[in-house]
């Protein structure tokens, strides 16, 4: 028997039973779609995070606050402050290949004009940030040295920061509130689109370190000196990182007095380290989602053997006529196998479809400033398809041999 | 009778079926020779093996001891891929209760065995073999369609398709009315007339005198084998 033929009768027998066919297509076409769809939102988050960080600048290290001799996230979250605005300066000056140093405070606070208020995140640093963050002014200008030096109560607003407050007043020489303190607004940051954890990057509010320092939440390090979050390094070349780091370490062990022997109370980190941490992170999420969407393809790959076998049996006699009339087992076989392969592949193939669609409206959808990103990837396709393939040959070959291999005398008689 | 004439020679052929524990001998010792041409009708009560010879002459199942030649081929030592093709290629199924695929035309039902042989121009030939049995104006009725008589007919053009070597015909009257089972027979009688060698199991006697030869089985063995004495007058029609 030729193969054309044996498709032509596949085709004939799915179209018999057009019903059937469907509900049973419909199996694999909500796996595939699913697998296609969770995946391409864990990969649409996944290209989201490391677009953010790369935007910050992948030539940029950490400086952070480590309790000494503690490893791992939490470890930097509850540690004491250790690092100073001194230790940000001694860096810029006695490192080589370093571009910028800022020192970055951050915290969540409420910000109100007159009945406004809207809740930002407050960057507090020095006018280095700039650069190293790639933030610009739309409008007037960002925190300078002075400011630095006069603790000046002077703020620069993120884009979402001033709609939400400000609407379409001309912000310059605002006066606002930051937890109850007026500052003046003297500037306007370019919007930046996207997110952070959740919270748009446009929400940022920049304050002079100092004044964050003195007026807004003070705190201070074991030696009783002013502290800082973390310090932001920008450095010439990420090939010089490993160096550039040994020699921060050795530095900031001499501005804190660390007796040798003793561990580091900072810790620093590259935005290399934290974009493979997040990709880490994202792309077992991707993988469970990826799994939990597997089991629906398991559901559908089952209902197309459960299908296949009830087709057999229903078949029994049209197998023994066939068979009587020169049929092979391998023509048998195959009439099933490709029955069996025909459906998973036509419903691979609307999943795939409807699996893209439902990717490019979760990616239409926005929900309070967050964009979930869905990228359709040509691997998630290619396993999706191969999956399909393989679901339909695994749960077509046991009906098919059952089928093969009935005795034509039997069959001929059945029921 | 020497075996060379002999279209089927069967020699001490024996069937043994196992039916849980108890066996069941169903043939216990069968010789015979078909030459090309016969029209034979194979009686007997049910149980008698008639069946099961007939199964074992149509390639459809193996003999346990003996052996079976059809066209000089020692079709006991086939594999099933080889008395698949063997069925395909030399030999025509006619069954009591028609066995046409429902949901198929006449057309296609005719041409299944085609599809099997890999033969060309599959159209063609269906419709001839339709034209043969007097039904190419159905062609493309579905079998639900369709009178038993008709049906029948469908399943005889689907039987000679191959230009088979041998028809085998199990009870092609059982589930017709008495005037159709006569135009049966007769369209049987006038292939046979065309050379085409006939054996046809069937437990109706005035069926089996329209043969010319009958075979009588009891408990697996052959008890009488002659030739039918007065042909039917309807012999000479047509």
């Amino acid at each position: 028997m030729k193969f054309v033929d044996s498709l032509k009768l596949a085709l004939r027998s799915l179209t018999v039973n057009k019903l059937r066919s469907s509900l049973t297509m419909l199996g694999i076409i909500i796996g595939v779609g699913a697998v296609i769809t969770l995946m391409s939102v864990g990969r649409g988050v996944e290209a989201q995070i490391t677009d953010m960080i790369e935007d910050y600048g992948s030539n940029t290290l950490n400086v952070i606050s480590q309790t000494p001799g503690v490893k791992g996230l939490a470890s930097m979250q509850s540690a004491t402050p250790s690092l100073t605005i001194e230790d940000a300066r001694a860096i810029a000056e006695r490192v080589p290949y370093v571009t910028g140093v800022a020192p970055v405070s951050e915290n969540f606070v409420e910000v109100t004009f007159g009945n406004e208020s809207a809740m930002g995140v407050i960057e507090a640093t020095t006018p280095e940030f700039e650069e190293i963050y790639n933030y610009h002014t739309a409008y007037g200008r960002f925190i300078n040295e002075r400011d630095i030096g006069l603790k000046d109560t002077v703020v620069v607003l993120g884009q979402k920061v001033v709609e939400d407050i400000l609407g379409t007043k001309d912000p310059i020489g605002q006066k606002i509130k930051l937890s109850g303190r007026s500052f003046t607004v003297v500037g306007v940051l370019e919007p930046k689109g996207g997110q952070m954890m959740g919270v748009s990057m446009d929400s940022i509010i920049v304050v002079p370190i100092t004044t964050y320092q003195s007026k807004m939440f003070p705190r201070k390090t074991s030696r009783g000196e002013d502290a800082v979050q973390s310090i932001a390094v920008q450095i010439t070349s990420s090939d010089y990182a490993d160096y550039i780091t040994t020699e921060i370490e050795n530095l900031l062990r001499r501005q804190h007095r660390i007796k040798a022997g003793d561990k580091d109370d900072f810790a620093i980190i590259s935005n290399e380290q934290i974009l493979s941490l997040f990709q880490q992170i994202t792309g077992a999420l991707t993988i469970f989602l990826g799994l939990v969407a597997g089991i629906s393809l398991l559901v559908g790959s089952i209902g197309i053997m459960n299908i296949m076998l009830v087709s057999v049996t229903e078949r029994t006699r049209e197998i023994g006529l066939r068979k009587a009339v020169g049929a092979k087992r391998r023509d048998i076989l195959l009439q099933f196998l490709i029955e069996a392969a025909m459906m998973s592949l036509t419903g691979g193939g609307i999943g795939i479809i409807g699996g893209w669609l439902l990717s490019l409206g979760i990616s239409q959808i926005q929900t309070s400033g967050l964009t979930l990103r869905a990228v359709v990837s040509p691997d998630i396709v290619i396993l999706a398809v191969s999956v399909s393939i393989f679901i339909g040959i695994a749960s077509g070959l046991y009906p098919a041999m059952r089928a093969a291999r009935l005795n034509p005398i039997d069959a001929l008689h059945y029921g | 009778m020497t075996t060379d004439n002999c279209l089927i020679s069967i020699d001490k052929l024996t069937k043994t079926y196992q039916m849980g524990k108890v066996e069941v001998n169903a043939l216990r010792g069968i010789d015979l020779c078909v030459a090309p041409g016969e029209f034979i009708a194979i009686i007997g009560a049910s149980g008698s093996g008639k069946s099961t010879l007939m199964n074992i002459m149509g390639c459809l199942d193996k003999p346990t001891t003996g052996k079976y030649i059809f066209k000089g081929q020692d079709v006991s030592q086939f594999n099933d891929n080889k008395l698949a093709e063997m069925r395909g290629k030399s030999l025509g199924f006619v069954f009591q209760d028609f066995n046409l695929l429902r949901r198929s035309s006449a057309l296609a039902n005719v041409e299944l065995p085609l599809i099997y042989s890999g033969t060309r121009h599959r159209h063609k030939r269906a419709l001839e073999a339709l034209e043969r049995v007097g039904l190419a104006k159905r062609a493309h009725h579905k079998p639900t369609e369709m009178s038993g008589g008709e049906q029948q007919r469908v399943a005889i053009a689907r039987a000679l398709i191959n230009n088979p070597s041998l028809i085998l015909a199990d009870e092609p009257t059982g589930n017709l009315d008495s005037k159709t089972s006569y135009d049966i027979i007769d369209f049987f009688r006038k292939l046979n007339d065309e050379g085409i060698t006939i054996i046809m199991v069937t437990h109706e006697m005035d069926i089996a005198q329209q043969a010319k030869r009958i075979i009588r089985l009891m408990d697996g063995k052959i008890v009488t084998d002659e030739p039918v004495k007065h042909e039917h007058p309807d012999g000479e029609k047509k």
